[in-house]
């Protein structure tokens, strides 16, 4: 393997990274507050992907005003799900919550077969975002370098609304205490509300170039994405933010250079991530940046 | 108050005048804690109310109730420990007014103005706790008696009309003990406040406050100054038991 190769590779894997972080992302958020797997996260890069067509398509608005406005559909859909399906078991056993997570998943996606069917949806992808650039023997589409700059940048935006504002601190103290953040004067629904805001706006920009990366838009587009990203949220530490991030590089690079080095395990790349969470869980459950495990009364 | 079959605090009566510094005392398991719960609606009395300012704020929500000028400290410490000591002051003065959603998460515009001058109040808050030289240490790494001093400035940083103390001094040596006093004495006249409290140091309580009311099996068993508490019979059999004739709670 050549080094323009090798390079290529991991150029590849920092892409794909970055699109598990940014899904990571918004489970680490909700788990941080709630500690709820919100299984149903997936689903949401399948709602960002059919809003951004939709937006494209059947109101031929173009790509820079459908995909942000898919963002904001998201993230409302976010609010949605969190008023729906876990707000009123706030009080219930955290087991009730993930149960409802699991059915939330179920509906949306049949929800999406129903109305739209099965049948795959090409993705309008932009031209823009085809053209190739060529640096010495590298040639890389702007698409592949599109998806890593834009999750640093949304990730320095999320840091910076976390740790330097006033919701952010509520954020913050909502995840280590409850009760005692409601006691401040901080009403925990609304904090509640904002996280799932952030988690699923990010999501649904992971969405939207997903579905750039691969144009093939279904109701179950969410599943392994979400799945992945769940993975990576737990190899960095479930629970933290950047966390998230570095597990979704590191599961990026993994499955892409795993594949460059030994083809033959390609088709076990899906296998190969999902050994990662068990070896995780059984190695060190609280990932790479994760804190020990604090049981929240 | 009930908890399934068990019945926690019964027929409960207390009355607080503005200003006023009332104990509320009783052996473990009296009741003393769920009393507070009720009263900041972190839990919903079974039956009965809560009158504050002409208005019954049973069973309403804590960040409701909080907004209204109640505030607590916690038998158990339990400060935001990974956040530092002035951000957990600064979480109790942003939401001490409701603001609107996008100024919140944006803070446009005036948000810096906003920040800047919280984060003044909270340093000069801090400063008056002799906490200023801690502000950008985490709260878990404090001392006890700091992280004691820390959830007495961020329950303040609500702007209280009623400071609900639960066990302030627990854990403390006399020296520190004294100080607390000193501290909850000054406080209150600064801050115009009423405050009810729940110790089990006796001299701390005996000392400080102006009237007690007794908790015994979730009832009301006495009520008066720390005079007449200390000596009466009653008292003095739920917390020594027997007899004890003529003794006295010291």
């Amino acid at each position: 393997m050549t080094a323009t190769i090798f390079l290529q590779q991991i150029i590849n894997g920092a892409s794909l990274g970055s699109l598990y972080a940014l899904v990571a992302i918004g489970y680490t958020m909700v788990y941080g507050i709630l500690r709820l797997i919100n299984f149903a996260h997936g689903d949401l890069l399948m709602f960002a992907a059919y809003a951004a067509i939709y937006g494209s398509t059947l109101f031929s608005l173009p790509w820079f005003i459908s995909f942000p406005l898919a963002v904001v559909a998201t993230a409302a859909m976010g609010i949605l799900l969190d008023r729906a399906a876990y707000r009123p078991l706030r009080d219930a056993p955290r087991i009730s919550l993930l149960i409802s997570a699991i059915g939330a998943s179920f509906l949306l996606e049949n929800l999406a077969l129903v109305v739209i069917g099965g049948v795959p949806k090409g993705f309008p992808r932009p031209s823009v975002f085809d053209q190739v650039i060529s640096v010495g023997e590298l040639r890389i589409q702007i698409m592949t370098i599109v998806t890593p700059v834009m999750t640093i940048v949304l990730l320095m935006g999320l840091l910076y609304i976390v740790h330097r504002t006033k919701i952010g601190k509520a954020m913050r103290a909502a995840s280590k205490d409850f009760e005692t953040t409601r006691l401040m004067g901080i009403n925990l629904d609304w904090v509640i509300a904002v996280t799932f805001l952030l988690g699923s706006a990010l999501a649904a920009a992971g969405g939207v170039m997903w579905a750039m990366k691969y144009p093939q838009v279904n109701p179950f587009m969410g599943v392994i994405p979400g799945l992945k990203a769940f993975i990576a949220a737990v190899l960095g530490g479930i629970g933290s933010i950047v966390g998230a991030v570095v597990g979704g590089f590191l599961l990026g690079l993994g499955e892409i250079l795993i594949v460059a080095f030994v083809p033959e395990l390609a088709l076990y790349r899906d296998a190969i991530a999902f050994l990662i969470l068990i070896l995780v869980l059984l190695f060190r459950p609280t990932g790479i940046m994760g804190e020990p495990m604090i049981d929240k009364s | 108050m009930q908890f399934g079959g068990l019945c926690a605090v019964n027929d409960f009566s207390i009355e607080l005048k503005p200003g006023e510094l009332v104990g509320l005392i009783g052996p473990n398991g009296a009741g003393k804690t769920t009393v507070f719960n009720m009263i900041t609606g972190s839990l919903k009395p079974t039956s009965g109310r809560v009158l504050w300012l002409e208005e019954d704020v049973a069973g309403l929500p804590p960040h409701y109730v909080a907004a209204r000028g109640i505030a607590r400290t916690f038998q158990n410490i339990r400060l935001f420990g990974d956040m530092t000591v002035l951000e957990n002051v600064m979480v109790s003065f942003h939401f001490r007014l409701r603001s609107s959603f996008w100024e919140a998460m944006t803070g446009l515009p005036g948000y810096g103005r906003e920040e800047r001058r919280i984060r003044k109040d909270a340093l000069e808050f801090l400063e008056e706790m002799g906490l200023l030289h801690l502000a950008n240490e985490k709260a878990s790494s404090l001392a006890y008696g700091q992280q004691r001093r820390l959830e007495i400035a961020r329950a303040l940083a609500t702007r209280p009309k009623l400071l609900l103390l639960d066990e302030p001094a627990a854990g403390m040596n006399p020296p520190e003990t004294r100080e607390l006093a000193e501290l909850v004495r000054e406080l209150r006249t600064k801050y115009d406040l009423t405050i009810l409290l729940i110790e089990h140091d006796m001299k701390f309580v005996m000392g400080l406050c102006g009237r007690i009311q007794v908790l015994d099996y979730g009832i009301t068993i006495a009520t008066g100054s720390p005079a007449e508490i200390q000596c009466n019979p009653d008292v003095i059999r739920a917390y020594l038991g027997g007899e004890g004739d003529g003794q006295c709670l010291r």
